[in-house]
């Protein structure tokens, strides 16, 4: 029995009877056991749990009682989203003992239908990264090649998918965190449309923008996951109702006919030589498969990356501006403190780059400096909104690398975050815009490191944009993971 | 020209939840941070879910106030640190960019005088902190989230006032409106809670907070202006600072100043969609307001012929207009005012003997309905209010145990007249020269009947007695 199976496949063989829960799920473990010392995708691995819900899944499968869908398939769960009894860190020394009292919106779901959560996997702090190199636990290691980062933040979902440790994965995505680790790691992320998932239990990083998504090694799984987590939610006010879209249908409907714009600003100066020629395979696939593709220019994209770190810090400056260890946290002496001196006190904790995106979001939120900068760069994201808007109006579909770049080695960009901000500029559109986009593993380089390419749909499009993810699935013929 | 702006706090506490999750909107009285739920002490992941129904009751203040409502509203993030703001920020409004607070620009007329309310916003009262220690040096903090995330709205007025007197009159004024529009009660401790600014002429604007009551305002108010005149009178600036009503002391003092200049970085709330209040909502919470004080005092006068001052006191007091209501038919409704304004009001005057009074429209009504049909008298009605007010016990019931029953009828009346005439015969033969010392009489039969005489039939017999005497 391989762990390399889809979600689907493994859901048919659990039900025919040729492999167990229990033994599926021990397996997983021994395989985490296995390649966490060379990966470290997880921050808690909850096995005893685990093993005792794949227990009594497979009594209930006996027993003939009724089963969740997802009937025992074991999942793995970015620390930053909260789980009730298993503690959700986010990777920070300030929730280093946070055990969440209840259950993100997404986590009921999918214990509903009887997933059985391995653990919780790492993450830049708080999310804020593109490397998972600022975990306060250490960094996580790409499978492909361990010296190398696996993307970030969501890089322990993008790693324990990769690396067979779990089946699927939910990470978050804020300017990319869902798609970077996919691309980097080889598999499949999506972040849906804003308002499409339930961000309650998500801890808030920047909340006008992010979205919880899954990572999977197909994009089967991943309409199968989106079936469960998609939909109003009365626990958060900004999703809306889906109407009960079965992502699953039609995944093999092709893409003749469709509309596809190559992004002409995601694809010029400072993308890698073979992200490029990779890029330009893709668009041939593509035209292969029916598929018309026509170059499109969003010149606001330019002014993408300015606009993403002015916002997205001046939200994490009031989303993170709760953690002062009073309610919460970690064992401090507060006696002798006078309460600002212990504020300050306890918040040198934080880690540099979560530091440095407060600091800049006080900053450009601060008087005299709102109309100059966050104002401004709400103008950039209304911009973007209207020249994507126009986009859809010409084609289906949007088409970039996900990231311009291959994966890089770890520590070799931690003390330049210039560098490390701008290789989100393919992946931020879809997160000021709220629009859904995913990545698909394409090609490996000859290095051996991974290539994701993005495809962007209009908002509430993700039917199709999985339709159109599975075509180019479909087309490529990748090698297993090395480990 | 002294110039005074308020900005007050009014808890909507007739709200069943709070403004952001389904805990109770009444914290009072209970086990400190048992309250409490991942929303309101804003815990990691949690999301605020807006009450719409505080929506309902701010929009509601804001029509009574004459406000502009925006066709959509907006909340922000106002960010600082302080040990009882859960989230290190309080979810609030915010018109710099344009008025999408729940109300903006009305106004109220106090005597005549127009005060204009600048906005009004909707936001989340923090938690209370308490302080525990003998000393200084023993004293903790101690910190109850019970209160946190209960609906408020902030009322802020223009610098309209020009004294104290009217403050006082205005807030009055605005606890009964609210009560009456069903959606505070003023009078539970902390709901209403008010901040002044106050300029004399020649000085600086100055902060006033902290003040506990408002008859604490009036005098921090009086202190100030008199403070604050003596600096101008010699040649001192006025600083523009904020300062705390020290309550032991009676005075106001300054706050650190470095520490009150805050920035609060305010920042639009994603997690809350704006709201959009068409015309057919604002229509539709017109309809379902109370009738309005000022309707309810007109109405009063002009359909029953209450007296004007009668009406006024009546019609501003929630809990016994609410009763008047109850209690009142066509021809009892002079008289239900009557008792009310003259002898009920005088005896329940707090919140507390309000809701302990046995008293009910029931028994008002009996009260007057025997009253305006001469079966009792006044005075003896006052004694039966009393009774019903210790007791609880119907009128019937009273009347009957302590013989009230008024001594109408002429023939018995007739008996005791000819005995005090009897008993009286100087004062008889005095009021027959002097009509003046006709009352001493009337007062001997009263006594005699226990005050249970009709005065004006009794006036009536002596009169006729007299003549034919």
């Amino acid at each position: 029995m391989s762990l390399e199976i889809s979600a689907t496949e493994y859901l048919s063989r659990v039900r025919a009877g040729n492999i167990s829960v229990e033994e599926f799920v021990a397996k997983t473990l021994d395989r985490v056991h296995t390649v966490e010392d060379k990966v470290h995708a997880y921050i808690t691995i909850d096995e005893q749990n685990a093993l005792n819900k794949a227990k009594s899944i497979d009594k209930k499968i006996k027993a003939k009682e009724k089963v969740g869908s997802l009937l025992g398939m074991p999942v793995s769960i970015k620390d930053n989203i909260c789980t009730f009894g298993l503690k959700t860190t986010c990777a920070s020394k300030m929730l280093e003992n946070f055990v969440s009292p209840y259950d993100a919106t997404v986590i009921s779901r999918l214990r509903q239908e009887d997933a059985v959560i391995i653990g919780k996997v790492n993450l830049d702090e708080f999310a804020m990264g593109s490397t998972t190199e600022f975990s306060h636990f250490g960094p996580s290691r790409n499978p492909w090649n361990t010296e190398y980062v696996p993307g970030g933040s969501s890089g322990g979902s993008g790693v324990s998918v990769s690396a067979l440790e779990c089946m699927i994965s939910l990470g978050s995505d804020t300017g990319g965190s869902v798609r970077s680790p996919a691309s980097f790691c080889s598999v499949v992320g999506l972040k849906p449309t804003y308002g499409l998932v339930s961000r309650y239990g998500l801890v808030s990083y920047a909340n006008s923008i992010e979205q919880i998504g899954p990572v999977a090694r197909r994009v089967e799984d991943i309409a199968l996951v989106m079936n469960i987590i998609a939909g109003h939610d009365p626990r958060d006010d900004t999703t809306v109702q889906n109407n009960k879209v079965d992502y699953t249908a039609g995944l093999d409907s092709g893409i003749k006919g469709k509309k596809i714009g190559l992004v002409q600003q995601m694809i010029g100066e400072g993308v890698d030589k073979e992200v490029s020629s990779a890029t330009n395979n893709a668009v041939s696939k593509l035209q292969e498969l029916g598929a018309e593709c026509i170059t499109i220019s969003l010149d606001a994209v330019e002014h993408s990356v300015a606009a993403y770190y002015t916002i997205a810090s001046a939200e994490a400056s009031s989303n993170l501006a709760r953690y002062d260890n009073l309610r919460y946290g970690f064992d401090f002496g507060s006696e002798g403190f006078e309460f600002k001196a212990y504020v300050s006190k306890i918040r040198s904790n934080f880690g540099p780059e979560v530091t440095r995106r407060m600091l800049l979001g006080a900053f450009v939120l601060s008087a005299g400096y709102y109309g100059k900068y966050y104002l401004k760069a709400q103008k950039v994201r209304a911009m973007m909104k209207s020249q994507v808007d126009e986009a859809f109006t010409k084609v289906d579909f949007l088409l970039a690398p996900t990231m311009p770049i291959l994966p890089f080695k770890i520590g070799e960009k931690i003390d330049d975050p210039l560098t490390l901000y701008l290789l989100d500029i393919n992946t931020i559109t879809a997160n000021l815009t709220g629009i859904p986009a995913i990545s698909i593993p394409f090609a490996i380089s000859s290095s051996g490191l991974p290539i994701g390419m993005q495809i962007l749909a209009n908002s509430f499009e993700e039917k199709s944009l999985l339709q159109a993810g599975y075509s180019l699935q479909q087309a490529t013929n990748l090698p297993r993971v090395p480990l | 020209m002294t110039k005074i702006g308020l900005e007050i706090h009014c808890q909507l506490t007739k709200l069943e939840s709070k403004l952001f999750c389904n805990c109770k909107a009444d914290y009072r009285n209970l086990t400190p941070n048992s309250n409490i739920c991942p929303i309101c002490i804003g815990l990691p992941g949690s999301l605020p879910i807006l009450n719409k129904k505080a929506v309902e009751k701010a929009a509601m203040i804001s029509l009574a106030l004459g406000c502009q409502i925006p066709e959509q509203i907006s909340f922000f993030r106002k960010n600082y640190f302080y040990p009882d703001l859960p989230k290190n920020f309080q979810i609030t409004q915010y018109n710099a960019y344009g008025p999408t607070s729940i109300g903006s620009d009305g106004s109220i007329q106090i005597e005549g005088k127009e005060i204009r309310i600048r906005r009004i916003q909707i936001e989340e009262d923090p938690g209370r902190l308490v302080y525990e220690g003998i000393s200084e040096k023993t004293q903790i903090t101690l910190v109850d989230y019970n209160r946190a995330g209960t609906p408020l709205v902030e009322i802020v007025t223009e610098p309209d006032f020009e004294n104290p007197r009217q403050v006082r009159i205005f807030l009055n004024v605005l606890a009964d409106l609210v009560e009456n529009l069903e959606v505070s009660d003023p009078y539970l401790e902390g709901a209403m809670r008010v901040d002044g600014n106050i300029s004399v002429e020649k000085g600086n604007r100055v902060e006033i907070k902290n003040v506990g009551s408002f008859r604490d305002i009036e005098k921090a108010l009086h202190f100030e202006i008199t403070r604050q005149q003596s600096l101008v009178d010699r040649n001192i600036e006025v600083a523009a600072e904020t300062r705390h009503w020290d309550e032991a002391r009676k005075i106001t003092v300054s706050a650190r100043s470095k520490e009150e200049e805050q920035d609060y970085r305010y920042l639009p709330e994603a997690d809350i969609p704006l709201v959009t209040i068409t015309q057919d909502k604002i229509d539709n919470l017109r309809k379902q307001m109370p009738e309005s004080i000022v309707a309810k005092k007109e109405r009063y006068i002009k359909k029953y012929g209450i007296p004007t001052q009668v009406a006024e006191v009546l019609s501003s007091d929630k809990f016994y207009s609410d009763l008047f209501e109850k209690a009142h038919t066509e021809s009892n409704a002079k008289e239900i005012a009557n008792i009310i304004t003259t002898d009920l009001m005088g005896f329940a005057d707090t919140r507390e003997k309000k809701i302990d009074l046995k008293v009910t429209h029931r028994h008002i009504s009996d009260l007057a309905d025997a009253i305006v049909g001469n079966k009792i008298t006044r005075n003896s009605g006052k004694a039966a209010l009393y009774e019903m007010i210790k007791t609880g016990k119907s009128f019937s019931e009273i009347v009957s145990s302590l013989d009230l029953g008024s001594v109408s009828n002429a023939s018995s009346l007739e008996k005791i007249i000819d005995e005090v005439f009897k008993e009286e015969e100087k004062a008889v033969k005095e009021a027959k020269q002097n009509p003046d010392t006709i009352n001493y009489i009337v007062g001997k039969v009263m006594r005699k009947t226990k005050g249970k005489a009709d005065p004006s039939t009794t006036l009536e017999i002596i009169r006729k007695k007299l003549l034919s005497a």
